[in-house]
């Protein structure tokens, strides 16, 4: 008989602290490995075509930025939500909020050009998504509604809002009475980094930005410090004279913003119009990428380039080797999972003891 | 059949899954664990209950095969939750993700085949009572299960010794650790009913409410299920209120379309969203009612000092 | 380390030699925005490219993928299927319309085709289904059997096709019955089960007798068999999801139009077009009359007929709009443009539509 025990470590460990996310992903491969050997194929082929083989052409690479894009720009704001003990998982409606909030302008004054148009409607998405997530925070320091909860029906009710506002009064009037906008003015279109060699826009380079001032911000401001205190032990941040109430104001205000960003860059970066849909889960993914990223901006930028990967990875997958692309999501959810297990090794040890060894100690 | 007997057993058949699901998820709260991942768990009981039914043809075996897939599903969770200590909240988002992404692929290979559907009760006389009659005599099995489950868990809860423990291990882990209670064991048993109750949840939606097998078909139901325990204030009853309430605003919106009132549908569909919303805040309000019976140890992790 | 990129190597090479073996063959590409497995819209577009696959055996090979959401990722995933050597690539769905005519200006010797759109170029065609012919028999049927007089319409979205849908099956059903009616409730989704059965319980219990469907899932048939009323299927033959219920389907056909542009690249005579084809043409084909009487049956075989010979066109005037107005005089029929942005209802429709 065999059991598992674990120890809590005095301090915890530095050296799992990094190589965590690495074991993670060695098991998420090997996982994979033997997943793609039940389904009868060659298991290095497949695991070629996922990790690589979207790497291999510059094309592709730009294609890895773009969906990579919001998913760390989601992630980032996140972690500060996650670090304080701010279970938002409403992202969704929060990257559609600054979609929608973005768009006024290029949709419904598509004659207002000009160079100010783009930074305002990068000011505008932030105001939308801080607006929608304004919503779970105020209910849950005035009402102690539960955050989790509400922010997720909020993704529904977003959903539905933006699916009736393109249906109806957004509709590109010359469009044959298609549920799309107007395609966006040239000065309404988020530029692409380098467009001789592909189709990556500013998004990424603004996620860029956004995980560097949130890192800055958590590891070197008083702030930062407070967020952890408080996301620790909220009596403890009490003691410290910290104001519980107002820190989740501020990360679902941050977060609530990126999203939105998230939302205007992809709307108007990747698409050029505003549609019933326009985020495959981004939201929701990003929640693991921000685990998968320890919480850190910094790791988060790797993170939501492998969680990319194993979106572009899928497809590749799907034509050479006619594997399903619902493989990658099963990836997602095992990766998110291994490494919340491998976590647990920076704060304790763990045992494998045999109830043999363990009456033979009591008995000594 | 009157036509209000009729919208009766559509909001019965609405709101079964609801309240199966959020019972199974109140006893893994009153022990104190908070599992996000009754939307993974349930749509694992979907398409296992679907398959194993549509193979061997009989709906029980699917019910069965969905409540085993159920809390094999949240054994995954107790055991990282549990054993590991890892945080309550992201393995559960973990666990939906996964039962999301691992049910379709399961289920890729019976999409659009008929399934087995679970047939109603048929008692001469008694169903063909007016009025009533179907609704207390011919409805499917697994609604008179959700009956017995509500009743069940009430009194296991507030009657029983188990359920006293239990109801201790949420409240003050260390002290009912103290004592000697097997706190993790206990927890591991609240969790795997839990994951059977979602499973069984699932299978209803595969078996009784639509016959067939899709991707991603529990839609948001395990997170409503969620929703009804924080809106019950962990009160097995007001989750049976709760879940019949909330079938009734879901299908009332289709009645008020098909009576051609004119709104946008878009806003119809989002009214049940709403309605959970506004009514956890009017819950949550009342402070010390909620602070009455909430689990004071729901989401913490434990350890126990050896 | 160095044995797994070695691996890794031979792997990519294994992979390049397999496409260059298939360089000969005419590669097609096909994008779908659902599981090919919905019994749905994507079945049929699988079917389509099974027939392709079958009629020209060795001279093509076909890759698709797979719910390819629409928006940005549909670029990418058309660009890869043109990088991956197709030649010619059919996106299926209405909201892939940007992304195709975007990545056909990157692949000018790749011929897209587009399903339901309205933008073309030198090298992407747009092709579309007259659908609502099959509604207009849908329509004389219901009116025939419907001893309520009233029909419930599940719809997914209020867009053309499906509101083209809607109009043409009230217009059949009036020539029968002046006074009929219909119930109409949006689903919102395509393909939601779930939704979708309790969309035709609510109709059922408010009385509709027969049940018609714009959406995707068999779950409205199975409600519509459990209930012992009548049901029209959608998209595929959903026979055995009612054998006592079904009536007929509109069955989408698109197998004869992919064999026939794949032949087009292989001759080199492939022309962009847009073409609107209905049942004259085999892309709408009604599945077996079952479950009603012959008469009934007769009649549907004949209005059939009428639309196929071009005798009939379901929307000729005299048509009122709901409001009253006219829209078209006796003997005018409406153009293609008209039907193709359709958004109002015909004079009877009980319902109202997003402005």
């Amino acid at each position: 008989m065999m059991r598992i025990e674990i120890v809590k470590r005095p301090q915890h460990s530095a050296l799992f602290s990094a190589l965590s996310p690495f074991i993670a992903l060695l098991l998420t491969l090997i996982a994979g490995a033997v997943l793609f050997s039940i389904l009868g194929k060659n298991p290095v082929s497949a695991l070629y075509s996922y990790f690589i083989e979207p790497l291999t052409e510059v094309w592709s690479i730009h294609e890895l930025l773009i969906k990579a894009a919001p998913l760390i720009l989601i992630a980032v704001g996140l972690s500060v939500c996650f670090l304080s003990n701010n279970w938002n998982i409403g992202a969704e409606g929060q990257l559609i909020a600054g979609g929608i909030a973005g768009s006024i302008l290029p949709v419904v004054f598509p004659d207002f050009q000009g160079w100010y148009v783009l930074p305002l409607m990068l000011l505008l998405s932030m105001a939308g998504g801080m607006a929608y997530a304004t919503i779970p925070a105020y209910l849950k320091v005035r009402f102690n509604t539960n955050e989790i909860l509400t922010s997720l029906m909020l993704v529904y009710v977003a959903q539905l809002f933006l699916d009736w506002l393109v249906r109806g009064p957004w509709r590109n009037p010359q469009g044959y009475n298609f549920p799309e906008t107007v395609q966006f003015n040239e000065s309404a279109i988020l530029p692409a980094i380098w467009a001789e060699s592909g189709r990556a826009h500013w998004g990424f380079i603004l996620a860029l930005i956004a995980a560097v001032i949130v890192w800055f911000m958590l590891s070197r401001t008083l702030n930062g410090f407070e967020i952890k205190v408080l996301g620790r032990s909220a009596r403890a941040g009490r003691f410290a004279g910290f104001s519980a109430g107002k820190l989740t104001f501020f990360a679902f205000l941050i977060s609530g913003a990126l999203a939105g960003l998230a939302g205007i860059a992809e709307v108007s970066g990747a698409v050029g119009q505003l549609r019933t849909s326009i985020s495959p889960g981004y939201g929701f993914t990003a929640i693991i990428v921000a685990f998968l990223g320890r919480l850190n901006p910094l790791g988060i930028i790797a993170a939501g380039l492998v969680l990319a990967l194993s979106y572009l990875g899928g497809e590749a997958a799907q034509i050479s080797l006619g594997i399903s692309e619902k493989s990658a999501r099963i990836f997602q959810g095992i990766i998110l999972f291994f490494v919340l297990a491998s976590d647990t090794l920076i704060y304790y040890r763990i045992r494998i003891v045999s109830r043999l060894s363990d009456t033979a100690l009591k008995g000594a | 059949m009157t036509m209000f007997e009729a919208i009766l057993l559509t909001v019965a058949t609405a709101a079964t899954p609801l309240l199966i699901a959020a019972l199974g998820e109140l006893v893994v709260e009153r022990s104190g664990v908070l599992n996000l991942g009754v939307e993974g768990m349930m749509i694992m009981g979907a398409v296992c209950g679907f398959a194993a039914a549509q193979q061997t043809g009989s709906a029980w075996i699917g019910m069965f095969a969905g409540i085993l897939a159920g809390a094999a599903s949240s054994l995954l969770f107790g055991f990282l939750t549990l054993t590991l200590v890892t945080n309550q909240v992201a393995t559960g988002l973990a666990l939906t993700l996964l039962g999301l992404g691992a049910s379709a692929m399961i289920g890729e290979t019976f999409v659009g085949l008929p399934g087995v559907k679970m047939e109603s009760l048929y008692i001469p006389f008694l169903t063909d009572l007016p009025y009533v009659g179907k609704f207390l005599f011919g409805q499917d099995p697994i609604f008179y299960i959700s009956i017995l489950l509500t009743i069940g868990v009430t009194w296991f809860l507030f009657k029983t010794r188990a359920g006293l423990t239990l109801r201790a291990v949420g409240d003050n882990h260390t002290s009912a650790h103290a004592l000697g209670v097997p706190v993790v064991r206990i927890r591991y048993l609240a969790v795997l009913f839990g994951g059977a109750c979602a499973g069984l949840a699932g299978a209803q939606l595969s078996l009784v409410y639509v016959p067939q097998w899709v991707e991603n078909m529990t839609a948001g139901r395990g997170w409503i299920a969620l929703a009804l325990v924080v809106f019950a204030s962990w009160r097995p009853w007001r989750i049976f209120a709760g879940a019949y309430l909330f079938g009734a605003v879901s299908i009332g919106q289709l009645h008020a379309q098909a009576l051609g009132i004119g709104i946008p549908s878009q806003f119809m569909s989002s009214l049940p969203y709403l309605a959970t919303i506004i009514v956890l805040v009017l819950i949550s309000r009342n402070k010390r009612l909620t602070l009455m019976n909430t689990p004071t140890s729901l989401g913490k992790p434990f350890v126990p000092d050896r | 380390m160095k044995k797994l990129m070695m691996a890794l190597t031979m792997a990519a090479s294994f992979a390049l030699a397999g496409s260059a073996h298939a360089a000969d063959k005419l590669k097609v590409g096909f994008i779908y925005i659902g599981p090919p497995g919905d019994f749905g819209w994507t079945y049929q577009h699988d079917q389509g490219r099974k027939q392709l696959e079958k009629e020209l055996g060795d001279k093509v090979e076909t890759t698709f993928l797979e719910n390819v959401p629409e928006g940005a990722d549909a670029e990418r995933a058309i660009e890869r299927l043109a990088r991956s050597g197709n030649k010619l690539i059919f996106t299926t769905s209405f909201g892939y319309m940007d992304a195709t005519v975007k990545v056909a200006q990157k692949f000018p010797n790749v011929k897209f085709e587009h399903a339901t759109g309205y933008k073309t170029a030198d090298n992407v065609a747009v092709y579309n289904s007259r659908f609502y012919e099959g509604r207009y028999v849908q329509g004389v049927i219901a009116a025939k059997l419907s001893k309520t007089g009233v029909a419930g319409y599940i719809g997914s979205f209020p867009i053309p096709e499906v509101v083209e849908g809607i109009n043409s099956f009230m217009l059949g059903a009036q020539s029968v019955n002046p006074n009929f009616k219909i119930k109409v409730i949006w689903a919102n989704s395509w393909f939601d089960p779930a939704k979708e059965a309790d969309a035709a319980k609510a109709l059922v219990d408010q009385g509709v007798d027969i049940i018609t469907q714009h959406t995707d899932s068999t779950a409205p048939m199975q409600v519509a068999s459990e209930r012992k009323i009548k049901a029209f299927g959608q998209a595929s033959d959903m026979i055995k999801f009612g054998p006592e219920t079904q009536l007929t389907s509109i069955v989408d056909n698109w197998g004869p139009y992919y064999v026939e542009r794949a032949k087009a690249v292989l001759d080199g005579t492939w022309k962009s077009h847009n073409v609107f084809e209905g049942m004259h043409e085999g892309l709408v084909v009604m599945a077996p009359y079952t479950n009603m009487p012959d008469d009934v049956k007769k009649l549907a075989e004949e209005t059939q007929a009428k639309i196929t010979s071009g005798e009939l066109k379901p929307f000729t005037g005299p048509i009122k709009k709901q409001d009253g107005s006219e829209w078209l005089k006796a003997g005018e029929t409406a153009d293609d443009k008209t039907i193709l942005s359709m958004n109002f209802y015909v004079a009877g429709v009980d319902d109202k539509l997003p402005q």
